[in-house]
């Protein structure tokens, strides 16, 4: 065999070998369920799930149908992203009034372990009333993570403590259980009032 | 008798007004403004901020942070990526020569871990801040919501009307 055929022999071996990480590397390209999931807006989005309210209720897919409803996921044993958006929130609500009754925000624990009913109930007085804060058992959580084609992560730091990675952004959900857009917290005060406006209808 | 009051009041208010963007200084090390945000109550954790900046010609480092109204702090950075919010401790925070820090820039925050009292707006409290070379310095954090808004009781007359 000739150094030139052993050479081309090995180009086209790289070349192969290339592809098929690209192909195979494509399938994990982080956000691809996640868009797949928001663009299609299937119904099969938003459920199912089942989880217990801060209050006790218990509340699934079902128990929304009906009526648009808001959720984003986080954890009390945050100091910055999870309280601005709920402090945020009840702002929002406060000024949009009656109106802001015509949806229902959802605030979901990724952190059952620590966030027990009685702890969310106590963080919750701080908010407006009409924020629900849901969590479920491990089970639960990650039926409610995958329904909304979320994410979360419990990550363990020094001293044997942790900390939990969560998808931020708040996701808009219509009254036929629809994916209906999203929302982050930090956009222009205007732009959030429109798109809670839209959902709420008006 | 009102007019004095008012003029009382006034005074008050512009002594208050400058001295509210509040500073400490230690050695070459400028602490600019410390600030938390209010706290839901029996929250497990609550969160610092505030500007470092290094005037000296040496790095430096802050490398502890207490204080009596939590059991414990650290300095955490957080980010979101790919749409996922985390948080890390960071293990000692550089502060290189002529650089300032801002810690809502850099999505640094003091993490106040177990606060023993709800944090309100307009409150302060203590903290004591070690830096590697500069030593150690007393602060007051002042509790207020946003980091671009003054707390509820310092607001110094020229406010936006809502
Ligand atoms: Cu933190």
């Amino acid at each position: 065999m000739s150094a030139v055929k052993l050479f081309r022999i090995a180009v086209w071996t790289a070349i192969a070998l290339l592809c098929g990480i690209l192909i195979g590397f494509s399938g994990y390209l982080p956000g691809t369920n996640s868009k797949e999931a928001l663009g299609t807006g299937t119904a099969r989005f938003g459920g199912p799930f089942q989880l217990t309210a801060h209050s006790g209720e218990a509340i699934d897919n079902a128990t929304l149908a009906g009526k648009p409803y808001l959720v984003f996921f986080g954890f009390t044993h945050c100091p910055d992203i999870c309280p601005t958006t709920l402090f945020e929130l009840t702002d929002l609500m406060a000024e949009m009034g009656p109106l802001a009754d015509r949806f229902t925000p959802l605030f979901i624990t990724v952190d059952p372990e620590r966030d027990t009913q009685e702890v969310l109930a106590q963080y919750m007085t701080a908010f407006d009333q009409r924020i629900v804060a849901l969590r479920g058992n491990q089970a639960e959580t990650d039926a409610v993570v995958k329904a909304f084609a979320a994410y979360y992560r419990k990550v363990p730091i020094e001293g044997g403590r942790y900390t939990m990675d969560h998808t931020a952004g708040i996701i808009l959900m219509d009254a036929k259980g629809n994916f209906a857009g999203t929302l982050d917290i930090h956009e222009p005060r205007d732009t959030v009032l429109a798109k809670l406006r839209r959902l709420a209808g008006a | 008798m009102f007019k004095k009051t008012t003029a009382v009041l006034v005074a008050y208010v512009t002594l208050v007004g400058p001295a509210s963007a509040h500073d400490f200084k230690v050695g070459v090390i400028e602490i600019n403004h410390p600030w938390s945000r209010p706290t839901p109550p029996f929250a497990p954790v609550a969160g610092g901020y505030m500007t470092l900046k290094n005037s000296g010609p040496d790095s430096d480092r802050l490398v502890q942070v207490t204080s009596p109204i939590a059991a414990r702090a650290e300095i955490h950075r957080s980010a979101v990526e790919d749409g996922v919010a985390s948080m890390r401790p960071v293990d000692g925070l550089a502060l290189e020569p002529g650089v300032t820090v801002d810690f809502e820039a850099e999505k640094l925050h003091i993490m106040f871990i177990g606060p023993k009292q709800q944090l309100q707006d307009g409150d302060k409290f203590p903290a004591t801040l070690v830096f590697e070379k500069a030593g150690t310095v007393d602060v007051e954090f002042v509790v207020q919501r946003k980091a671009s808004e003054p707390a509820a009781e310092d607001h110094s007359g020229h406010g936006s009307s809502n």
